[in-house]
């Protein structure tokens, strides 16, 4: 009895759209994608389906833990590169189908060998993993401006450096990055198990330049979802834009024909910045003053003056003696479409907690993730005005930054991600 | 400069006096704000019948000038004033007023007598003031401000001299000194929302192409490269600048809960900039600041002591405790009569710092509260 059995049976044991998979051996995996059920609530056993119009790992609901990781790419040769997202792409369909990294398995190999999976998820069920993979600025030119795989003349121009903002605080050794894999899952260690995997297919080729855990998602993607709360105890992307969405995601997520270069059509645009929060000082902070500062109800989430989480901020409302009911450094005022022409994002975080930082404190913060459509007209004038007047700004510190251009979906099992990018 | 939110939540704690708040959980931090709409023509108030006791007023210019907005009483004395508010920028106001006839009035352009509001204030006022105890306290921590305003403009003066005459040597011993005193009052330093980049921003506050000013840039070129030749115009800005900010600063009007309330914001000020030895990455001079927050905090602890034994005994013994511990700890890293260059401390003794300091500012997070109790 093989491993790859023994995860598959589990997958079986998961339920949701992935009957027959215990027979259908590794062949069949392919096969699945067609069924595209990522928008449904999955349960957190279950599997995402990895084929589609769109990569996964966007508009699903969002799993309780992520694993990212920046590579830049240390390999000089195009073939090696293509090589490369060839192998991860099949890699990842057997991951995210809660399978072995490798088409043999972690204990099915010879005895002589190291196995081709590193068997931490051995009985783990698939647990909603979704793999998601990104395009950094410097993989079309790099920090000498030289353009190594010829595709320089390809960067879409909403792949534009972000801006410096003011009170950036940026740690050059956890930004940037040539390519990016976002893991999540229900379960850290299948996360974890897939970023393991990937690195190690491509040692060679790519090296690992950053790396971020995340637990606790700090957003919905789908209405199936309770809001969740950040490490500020505030409940965090009520606004959010959602799977259930069309229109909007289509307007404000999805790269749509004549954006850019066709090979981005169908993609989306993240941005990650790793924000340290002083929780100490927000947790010496009158609870007056930690609502006036975010701009909604501790309890509720409702934005201040109206009831309900989910009732509409209104920008403009003023209470029986003309003040302004929220505050005009608030932040939910300060990042909300009305006052950023209508801009949204589609914000995926996560809550970290890397240890401590030497001086008696938790190393905590917020692992911002957004996708959008076009960053120049979304995450840059909200951040712009954000870093200018936001109140949260005493409490908050950006230490690290991501700019990633994540092509559409794999299609078919021939299909790779980056294949309309890097041609054939 | 890391936080540029002082004037806001220095207005927070003053209208949990007026008991007024609201059961929302956030009456309290805006239930007594008054709106004023500035214009080019026009100054409208809100509400001009008011009865007596802390007002916030949040003036919001809708002109295309800049502007400001007084309180006078009857016989033209300032009340409060905020200015320098550009278009389509609110500030804030607090002002206690006690019953009778006051005038508000917006100065589009900042020039001439303004367009006057009356304002007409009744009733008895239950400001906490009417308690002697916390009376005596502010006018203790107002001298201590006002002499603090006056050696900040006289050190400053001196190490712009100093710059300006290109003696690095004395400009570097000058530096700490001047800084001092603008640390002890910081958040009432930090209240003026327009002067406190332009004195104290460090480089990556700014936004890009935003030009660098006040003491950071020249702490930089001071250690740097030791080249402050071209400096001549950001000293003479710098004392400017701290001219207009000690003048404010004697004026400001304060409450007993805006003394606990910057007591810990002088402490998170040593959390989050000095501890990491982020505010004078330069010259490591931040043992400096350190000492000069803490002991910023300690006068407006003391100034409130006899209010808060009234209400609360037992904190007032922690808070000396706590103090102390500080204080002894530090004083460990005294050099004759400065401090310690910051990297010289190990591992340890930050840490160590780090501790006294969430120690101390757990209980001072609690005096606001206590104070604002009605006795």
């Amino acid at each position: 009895m093989t491993s790859g059995i023994s995860r598959r049976r589990m997958l079986a044991i998961g339920g949701a759209g992935v009957a027959g998979a215990t027979a259908a051996g590794v062949a069949g995996a392919w096969g699945r994608g067609a069924i595209d059920d990522r928008s449904a609530a999955p349960d957190t056993r279950g599997a995402v389906a990895f084929f589609g119009q769109h990569q996964a790992g966007i508009t699903t609901p969002a799993q309780d833990r992520l694993h990212f990781v920046a590579f830049d790419v240390t390999t000089e040769r195009r073939a090696d590169l293509v090589d490369l997202l060839r192998e991860w792409t099949r890699a990842a369909a057997r991951l995210t189908a809660g399978r072995d990294a490798g088409p043999v398995g972690a204990v099915a190999g010879p005895p002589e060998a190291p196995p081709d999976d590193t068997g931490e998820a051995l009985d783990l069920p698939p647990s909603g993993l979704t793999l998601t993979v990104g395009f950094g600025p410097s993989l079309f030119r790099d920090a000498s401006g030289r353009d190594r795989f010829g595709i320089a003349e390809r960067r879409p121009a909403a792949l534009a450096d972000l801006p410096p903002f003011p009170r950036d605080a940026l740690d050059p050794a956890i930004s940037g990055g040539d390519l990016c894999v976002q893991a999540c899952a229900h379960d850290p260690q299948v996360a974890v198990h897939a970023i393991r995997n990937l690195a190690r297919l491509g040692f060679g080729a790519v090296s690992l330049r950053w790396s971020q855990l995340g637990f606790g998602r700090t957003s919905s993607t789908s209405r199936s979802q309770a809001t969740p709360r950040n490490l500020f105890g505030f409940k965090d992307g009520t606004a959010n834009l959602k799977a259930e969405d069309g229109a909007a995601l289509r307007a404000h997520l999805w790269v749509q024909p004549g954006d850019g270069p066709d090979w981005m059509t169908g993609g989306t645009y993240l941005v990650t910045r790793k924000i340290r929060m002083t929780i100490e000082t927000w947790d010496r902070t009158s609870l007056a003053e930690q609502e006036a500062v975010i701009g909604r109800a501790k309890g509720s989430g409702a934005p201040l003056g109206r009831r309900g989480e989910f009732d509409p901020v209104d920008l403009a409302a003023t209470g029986a003696e003309g003040e302004p009911v929220m505050p005009e450094d608030a932040h939910v005022r300060l990042a909300h479409p009305d006052t950023n022409g209508g801009a949204r994002l589609l914000r995926r975080g996560y809550n970290f907690v890397d240890g401590s930082d030497g001086l008696g404190r938790l190393d905590a913060g917020l692992f911002f993730m957004a996708y959008q459509r076009d960053p120049r007209r979304q995450f840059v004038p909200i951040q712009a005005r954000l870093a200018r007047n936001d109140a949260l700004n005493e409490y908050v510190r950006h230490v690290s930054s991501g700019l990633f251009a994540c092509p559409p979906g794999v299609r078919t099992r021939d299909d790779f991600w980056g294949r309309r990018l890097l041609g054939e | 400069m890391p936080i540029p939110r002082h004037a806001t939540s220095i207005t927070l704690g003053v209208l949990t006096l007026t008991g007024l708040s609201a059961c929302d959980g956030r009456g309290t931090a805006h239930g007594t704000t008054i709106g004023v709409t500035a214009t080019e023509t026009g100054c409208q108030v809100a509400r001009t019948e008011l009865p007596a006791g802390t007002h916030t007023f949040a003036v919001t210019n809708k002109g295309d000038k800049i502007t400001e907005f007084y309180v006078y009483d009857k016989d033209g004395a300032i009340k409060g004033e905020v200015e320098n508010i550009a278009p389509g920028v609110t500030r804030k106001l607090p002002v206690e007023l006690a019953a009778g006839e006051y005038q508000g009035a917006c100065k589009p352009g900042q020039k001439g007598d303004g367009i006057r509001v009356k304002l007409t204030v009744t009733g008895t006022s239950r400001a906490l003031t009417t308690d002697p105890k916390l009376k005596a306290a502010v006018d203790t921590y107002r001298t201590y401000v006002s002499r603090e305003a006056d050696d900040l403009l006289a050190r400053t003066t001196e190490f712009a001299a100093a710059v300006k005459a290109r003696d690095v040597a004395k400009a570097k011993a000058l530096y700490p000194v001047a800084r001092t005193h603008w640390e002890r009052i910081e958040p009432v330093a930090e209240s003026f929302g327009d002067l406190d980049p332009a004195i104290d921003a460090r480089e990556n506050d700014l936004e890009a192409g935003q030009e660098w000013t006040g003491y950071h840039r020249i702490e930089k070129d001071l250690w740097t490269t030791g080249d402050v030749s071209a400096d001549g115009p950001v000293a003479d800005k710098l004392v400017a600048d701290v001219t207009e900010l000690a003048a404010r600063a004697k004026s400001v009007s304060l409450s007993p809960v805006q003394l606990a309330n910057g007591a810990k914001e002088l402490l998170d000020e040593v959390a989050t900039g000095k501890i990491t030895g982020e505010e004078d990455r330069y010259s490591h001079t931040d043992l400096w600041d350190f000492a000069a927050n803490l002991e910023g905090a300690m006068v407006a602890v003391d100034a409130l002591r006899a209010g808060l034994a009234a209400r609360n005994g037992a904190l007032v013994a922690e808070l000396d405790t706590r103090f102390a511990a500080v204080q002894s700890a530090l004083d460990r890293h005294r050099v004759g009569n400065g401090w310690k260059s910051y990297p010289e401390l190990s591992t340890a003794e930050v840490k160590e710092l780090s501790d006294l300091i969430n120690g101390l500012a757990e209980p001072i997070s609690k005096v606001g509260a206590a104070v604002a109790a009605q006795k």
